[in-house]
């Protein structure tokens, strides 16, 4: 491993509260000599430091596992929401994608449904109200159940869980043209919907989640696949479809709550 | 209580109500791009297809209500799904944020929409109603054979209807992959086929049709032996008409069916 260090030109949005006005800062004085071997947040976090000592306020972001599990992380790097790097977290970016004497844009995820709290950092409460609309399965929690016990056929069972990697970050809303939620949206859906015991909320719960989406304020999918080129799970705007497809059902046929 | 009519409280049910509306205006689209393929027949067959469908009243009007009908919802559905979409990000970027995926064709959607709209007005004026000639020519609504001719050899008309093709043939290309999406025809097995079904019919019919005006211009279509045929059937079929004009609409829409 190299010691390689290098020097960026470094912009980052700053912004008091959710109306005030912010603009882009010019940090490069103190985004000097990061190692390449620094993840992105490691990198601010650097500037932080110096910029502390220099009697600045310093740039507010979100962050917590910084392993890309958690969702905490995320801003948008040079147009593109975590960065350059395919199917990664801001936290898992690193330095060593960068050239040395590179312009560096970070701005917040924008949408009007993610308001700014502070700088970077945005306020995502929207896909809980999602969540909280159907996100879940009504059943007695009491003991753990036998494992095995409800047959799930393979195919169902990968799909499900390559819905389930969904991390909740908003990268999609920030990537969409039209600030939609429809990848998230769809991930969490289809996370349930595909299991056996997800079947009996089904489609209540597909009316309810795209319902909680609409007056959150999010954008309509206008299939353009930016989400899916965003999200750093490589979700599929497959199961968009899928979402389509169930409300479809679930409006014409009136089947709420229903089986069959 | 839910029912179909719920379907436009939400973007995805109002999108699917624009993919079902796309698809009539889509298969339409198909069926008159086979129409006019006759024209490569010869100027006989191409007069009696005209002919054939317009003394078709239920065929002809029943297809003039349904896709005014589409059309209009289609239109107001898609203009406020835009609005929603352009009002969901107040606060834009401000360092532009850089599309990775998407096409040119996804992008235009909603400027090839009202050029579309646009396009359509002029080509029922054009070759329906009132009925406009280019050229010095006069419009004769039997011998539409001699109004395609005479029209496209305007370079101007033919590089409107080219231009509008082209515009056709984007908004097909995106317009049939997202509808296929918006009514949830997913299937793993076939998903890879999905875009390449659409570029597929997109190139057919936006090409097919732009064939028609580049022929006439390229002299493939229109000389003047054809022309003369042209005007003989058209007398002929009115002359038939004058003679027989109470069963001859009964037999042709028979004939049709
Ligand atoms: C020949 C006539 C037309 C055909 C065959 C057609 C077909 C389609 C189809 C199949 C879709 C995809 C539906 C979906 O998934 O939502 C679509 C979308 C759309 N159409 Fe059309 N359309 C036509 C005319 C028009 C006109 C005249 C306008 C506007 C004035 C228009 C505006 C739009 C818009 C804005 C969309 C949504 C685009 C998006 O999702 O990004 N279309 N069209
Ligand atoms: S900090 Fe947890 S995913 Fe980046």
């Amino acid at each position: 491993m190299s010691d390689d260090t290098i020097d960026l030109k470094l912009f980052v949005w700053r912004q008091e509260g959710p109306d005030a006005p912010g603009d882009f800062q010019d940090y490069s004085k103190y985004a000097k000599g990061v190692s390449t071997h620094a993840s992105f947040l490691e990198m601010l976090d650097l500037v932080n430091e110096r910029m502390s000592a220099d009697g600045e306020r310093p740039i507010v972001f979100d962050h917590d596992c910084r392993e890309g599990i958690c969702g905490c992380c995320g801003a948008v790097i040079n147009g593109i929401p975590h960065g350059p790097q395919k199917q990664t977290t801001t936290c898992q970016l690193h330095m060593r994608q960068f050239e040395n004497g590179a312009e560096i844009y970070v701005e917040p995820f924008r949408a009007g449904a993610f308001p700014i709290v502070k700088d970077l950092m945005v306020d995502r409460s929207s896909f809980d109200d999602i969540i909280q609309a159907g996100g879940f399965i009504s059943v007695r929690t009491g003991s753990a159940p036998d494992a095995n016990e409800i047959p799930i056929p393979k195919e169902s069972a990968d799909a499900s869980m390559d819905a389930a990697t969904c991390i909740g970050c908003g990268a999609c809303v920030a990537a969409c043209p039209n600030a939609s939620a429809s990848l998230f949206t769809a991930a969490k859906l289809a996370h349930l919907n595909m299991l056996p015991q997800g079947q009996a909320e089904r489609y209540k719960r597909t009316r309810l989640m795209i319902q909680a989406h609409d007056d959150a304020g999010f954008g309509g999918c206008t299939n353009h696949r930016e989400c899916e080129a965003a999200c750093p799970k490589g979700i599929s705007t497959d199961f968009i479809a899928r979402a389509n497809r169930d409300l479809l059902v679930a409006t014409v046929t009136g089947k709420d709550g229903r089986l069959v | 209580m839910t029912s179909a009519l719920t379907l436009t409280r939400t973007t995805i049910g109002q999108k699917v109500v624009v993919a079902v509306t796309g698809l009539i205006l889509f298969g339409f689209v198909i069926g008159h791009f086979l129409g006019n393929l006759i024209l490569f027949v010869g100027p006989e067959a191409f007069i009696d297809y005209g002919w054939t469908l317009k003394h078709n009243p239920p065929l002809l009007w029943g297809t003039r209500i349904t896709l005014l009908v589409a059309v209009v919802t289609h239109i107001g559905l898609t203009m406020s799904l835009a609005r929603r979409n352009a009002s969901a990000r107040p606060s834009r970027y401000k360092k532009a944020r850089e599309d990775q995926v998407t096409s040119y064709a996804a992008r235009t959607m909603v400027i090839s929409g009202p050029l579309l709209a646009g396009y359509i007005l002029f080509h029922i004026a054009h070759f329906t109603a009132p009925g406009l000639a280019f050229g010095g020519a006069e419009f004769d609504h039997v011998n539409i054979y001699a109004n395609v001719v005479s029209s496209f050899n305007v370079w101007w008309v033919a590089a409107i209807y080219v231009f509008a093709n082209a515009m056709l043939g984007l908004h097909l290309f995106h317009g049939a992959w997202s509808a296929l999406q918006s009514v949830g025809a997913q299937h793993p097995r076939y998903d890879s086929i999905r875009r390449n079904l659409a570029i597929g019919l997109a190139v057919m019919v936006a090409g097919g049709n732009m064939m028609i005006p580049l022929a006439v211009r390229g002299g493939l279509v229109g000389d003047a032996e054809q022309l003369r045929a042209a005007a003989e059937h058209a007398e002929e079929l009115r002359a038939e008409a004058g003679m027989l004009t109470g069963d001859h609409d009964d037999v042709s829409g028979e004939e049709l069916e």
